[in-house]
């Protein structure tokens, strides 16, 4: 065949493209699970500029505020965070681990690593607690206490739904054949998990590393 | 039966098989679109009519220099109201409602993506109106910040109580965020996976482009106001200091956000209307749309720009002249998209044999007002006229062209236009063409007087005023209560028509649209066999078919 001869079938309008033949052409419309996916990818992309919003505020308070700390304290502690940073951050590839599993089909495998990285988030909300408990200052003392517990306090809401999440999936497991008609729900829980935990390293850097 | 030209399948009539004989699936829980989509618009003209009352108030109010009729603090909480229920209840619901009915069907889908969340989406609309509604029941009544609620007047709250009308009124604004992030999700979804085979992004109409377009802002834009809106409900209710100046907070911030969206938000309304404008020319001048794939970017193009424009409302807030000139620059640079789609209406109805059958009367008063509102929003973007009328009645005016000259005419175009699809009914002409002369006279009476007194200088919310800015006030005010009882021919054609006017084929205008070759009213799975597209969607004055299979469309609109 001639290279520049074009194959009338690729023609849209040609009688010849199957695309044209009723009986021929999938019913792409009734494709819920890619729907489903395609619009939860567009939801996370709404969610992100919350939290850039937020991420701006912050910003410009710390570049523009008169009184940025509120008296007496000098700054946060950075060790614990950081290793509640490491534990979270890993755990995003736990939990991939887990969605391979079940891909394979193997669900003890799923149950194991999904479960593992259900306590991963879990510990981290806990180390979480702990330093709040231990801060100085509450969110009424100046911009600073404010927007500390703004952002951690929201994002920690997202760690919490994340967990939430993962519980049901993790139900779901157990009702036989659940997952035999495809994994929306594990895939889409998988994505919010990598989600907060993009916007977590984000927070890391802005609050604690930056002071 | 495969070849029928439009005119041919315009003299097929039809029974009614979707007519809706049961009124009662209007009130219920229903997931079909065309059902919600109607739930929407009756439900948002309900509230435009509550927002019109609180408009005829103000304007009662304003009929005499002195502050006579109401309390200031009422004053207030009416010109709140009136803004908030018109942007939120009225012009928002209104157009997703359309938008609802009409997408699918132009796109040759069954039903949106996501059939459930959309009539979640809509019941909140309800509840939110309910919960500000509540706002004239609670200590101290109503916000009364201004639909902007700009701390720290919003911050105030005299009352002390925990429920007041500005926490309130947060709820509620933030109740109709979730709503159209809900909807947002669902159109994007909906218009970019569930296209008829052979519909590709340039076989789309306009129309379907511009709430693409619009609903792209709604989902990069509104979680930028919910940001601000936490922070302002926080500083209210938890005691942060965000936004208080008394305790270090900047309330330009809330500025920032409050506008970041909230401009942006006048193209989610524009640009749908834009389509209705599309949609409609080129059926009534029997023209193909002029330089079709120019006018359907420039809608991406409007989208992208909207998201760097915020600051022109925020020349007089102290910010810095190098921003001034960059805002001034891309805020005058939008206005190259938007002149692309006018020049290419007049363009298209230029030559046309022209039908003024009541919505293209209404279209082209629309377009009229709308280009008017356009240019007194280039004098209002460039920095030395902006600061001179800042916050006086020439940017109320300038607005109101733009919301009730344009979006309202451009909806009220699309009510007509569509209602036979709808409702399966005709309209009532003589009544439609009464309306529209009410409200082309009312619109110009109410809004253009604006002009002079911003010029002079008559300051905007207030209750009572200089007695040398009379004659004009009385002027828009008598505007104002015409445009009020513009409503009522419009009310009793649509209620009047729908109950008992004369059948409507499928295809009364002879229109070209995937929605024109299903009968009138769709039945519920809209196609019971989809579509195949096999051209551009404005062929007037060609021979080409839209569909490569009519004839199995013939019998999905024939069946019961």
């Amino acid at each position: 065949m001639n290279p520049l001869e074009i194959d009338a079938s690729l023609n849209p309008e040609s009688p010849t493209n199957p695309a044209l033949d009723p009986h021929t052409h999938p019913e792409h419309t009734h494709d819920d699970a890619g729907n489903r996916l395609f619009g939860f990818i567009v939801f996370l992309l709404s969610e992100s500029v919350i939290f850039l919003s937020f991420f701006a505020g912050y910003i410009v308070y710390k570049t523009t505020a008169l009184d940025w700390l509120p008296p007496g304290v000098t700054g946060l502690a950075v060790r614990e965070p950081a290793i509640n940073t490491v534990v979270l951050v890993s755990s995003s590839f736990v939990i991939y681990i887990a969605e391979r599993f079940l891909h394979a089909k193997n669900l003890w495998g799923f149950r194991v690593f999904w479960l593992l990285t259900m306590a991963m988030g879990s510990y981290f909300l806990y180390g979480q607690a702990v330093e709040w408990r231990g801060l100085p200052f509450g969110c009424t003392d100046g911009l600073f206490g404010g927007t500390f517990y703004l952002l951690t306090g929201f994002h920690g809401l997202h760690v919490l739904t994340g967990i939430l999440l993962q519980g049901m999936m993790l139900l779901r497991s157990f009702i036989p054949g659940n997952y035999d008609r495809g994994e929306f729900g594990v895939v889409a829980t998988s994505l919010f998990w990598h989600f907060v935990d993009v916007i977590w390293i984000i927070l890391f850097v802005l609050i604690y590393l930056w002071q | 039966m495969t070849n029928l030209s439009v005119d041919e399948l315009a003299q097929i009539e039809q029974p009614l098989p979707g007519a809706p004989n049961n009124w009662q699936r209007f009130f219920s829980f229903s997931t079909d679109h065309k059902v919600i989509g109607i739930q929407y618009l009756v439900t948002s003209f309900f509230f435009f009519l509550i927002g019109g009352i609180f408009a005829m108030i103000i304007r009662g109010e304003l009929i005499t220099p002195e502050a006579d009729l109401l309390d200031r603090s009422v004053y207030n909480a009416m010109f709140t109201m009136h803004g908030t229920i018109m942007l939120f209840l009225w012009t928002f619901p209104s157009l997703v409602g359309l938008s609802n009915y009409l997408v699918p069907l132009m796109i040759g889908a069954k039903d949106m993506a996501f059939p459930r969340l959309n009539a979640v989406a809509f019941w909140m609309v309800p509840v939110f109106g309910v919960i500000l509604m509540a706002s004239f029941w609670v200590p101290g009544g109503p916000s009364q910040s201004g639909w902007w609620a700009y701390p720290p007047v919003s911050l105030q709250n005299p009352t002390g109580h925990l429920i007041n009308g500005q926490v309130l009124w947060l709820v509620a604004v933030a109740i109709s965020g979730v709503s159209s992030i809900m909807g947002a999700v669902n159109f994007i979804t909906t218009i970019a996976r569930m296209r008829a085979p052979g519909m590709t992004w340039f076989r789309m109409p306009v129309f379907v482009w511009t709430v693409f377009a619009a609903q792209m802002i709604q989902l990069f834009g509104l979680p930028a106001l919910t940001a601000g809106a936490v922070m302002l409900l926080l500083d209210l209710t938890v005691g942060t200091s965000f936004f208080d100046p008394a305790k270090g907070g900047d309330p330009v911030l809330f500025q920032h956000f409050f506008w970041f969206y909230s401009h942006p938000a006048v193209y989610v309304i524009i640009l749908p209307i834009f389509g209705i404008f599309s949609e409609i020319f080129p059926v009534y001048a029997r023209k193909p749309l002029f330089g079709y794939k120019v006018v359907a970017i420039s809608s991406l193009v409007i989208t992208g720009l909207s998201g760097i424009v915020w600051v022109h409302h925020m020349f007089a807030s102290g910010t810095p002249g190098w921003m001034r000139m960059l805002f001034m620059a891309t805020t005058m640079l939008i206005s190259v998209p938007t002149g692309i789609k006018v020049f290419a209406w007049v363009a298209t109805i230029w030559g046309g044999k022209l039908r003024l059958n009541t919505p293209m009367l209404f279209a082209l008063g629309g377009l009229v007002m709308f280009v008017f509102s356009g240019v007194t929003g280039i004098m209002l973007a460039a920095v030395p006229v902006d600061i001179h009328v800042n916050n006086t009645y020439f940017v109320v005016g300038h607005f109101h062209y733009v919301i009730y000259g344009a979006v309202v005419m451009g909806l009220y175009a699309a009510f007509y236009h569509w209602f036979p699809k709808m409702t399966g009914r005709m309209y009532s002409e003589g009544l439609g063409k009464l309306h529209f002369v009410l409200t082309l006279i009312g619109t110009n009476l109410n809004f253009f007087p604006m002009h002079p007194l911003g010029l002079q200088g008559m300051p905007r919310r207030v209750a009572s005023y200089d007695p040398e800015f009379a004659f004009w006030n009385v002027i828009a005010s008598l505007g104002a209560f015409l445009l009020g009882m513009s409503t009522l021919p419009f009310i009793l054609n649509m209620i009047g028509s729908w109950v008992q006017g004369e059948t409507a084929s499928k295809n009364p205008w002879r229109a070209i649209g995937l929605e024109w070759l299903v009968s009138s009213p769709p039945t519920v799975e809209n196609f019971e066999e989809l579509p195949i597209v096999i051209s551009e969607p404005y062929g007037y004055g060609k021979t080409e078919p839209l569909v490569a299979n009519p004839d199995r469309l013939e019998v999905a609109h024939e069946s019961p």
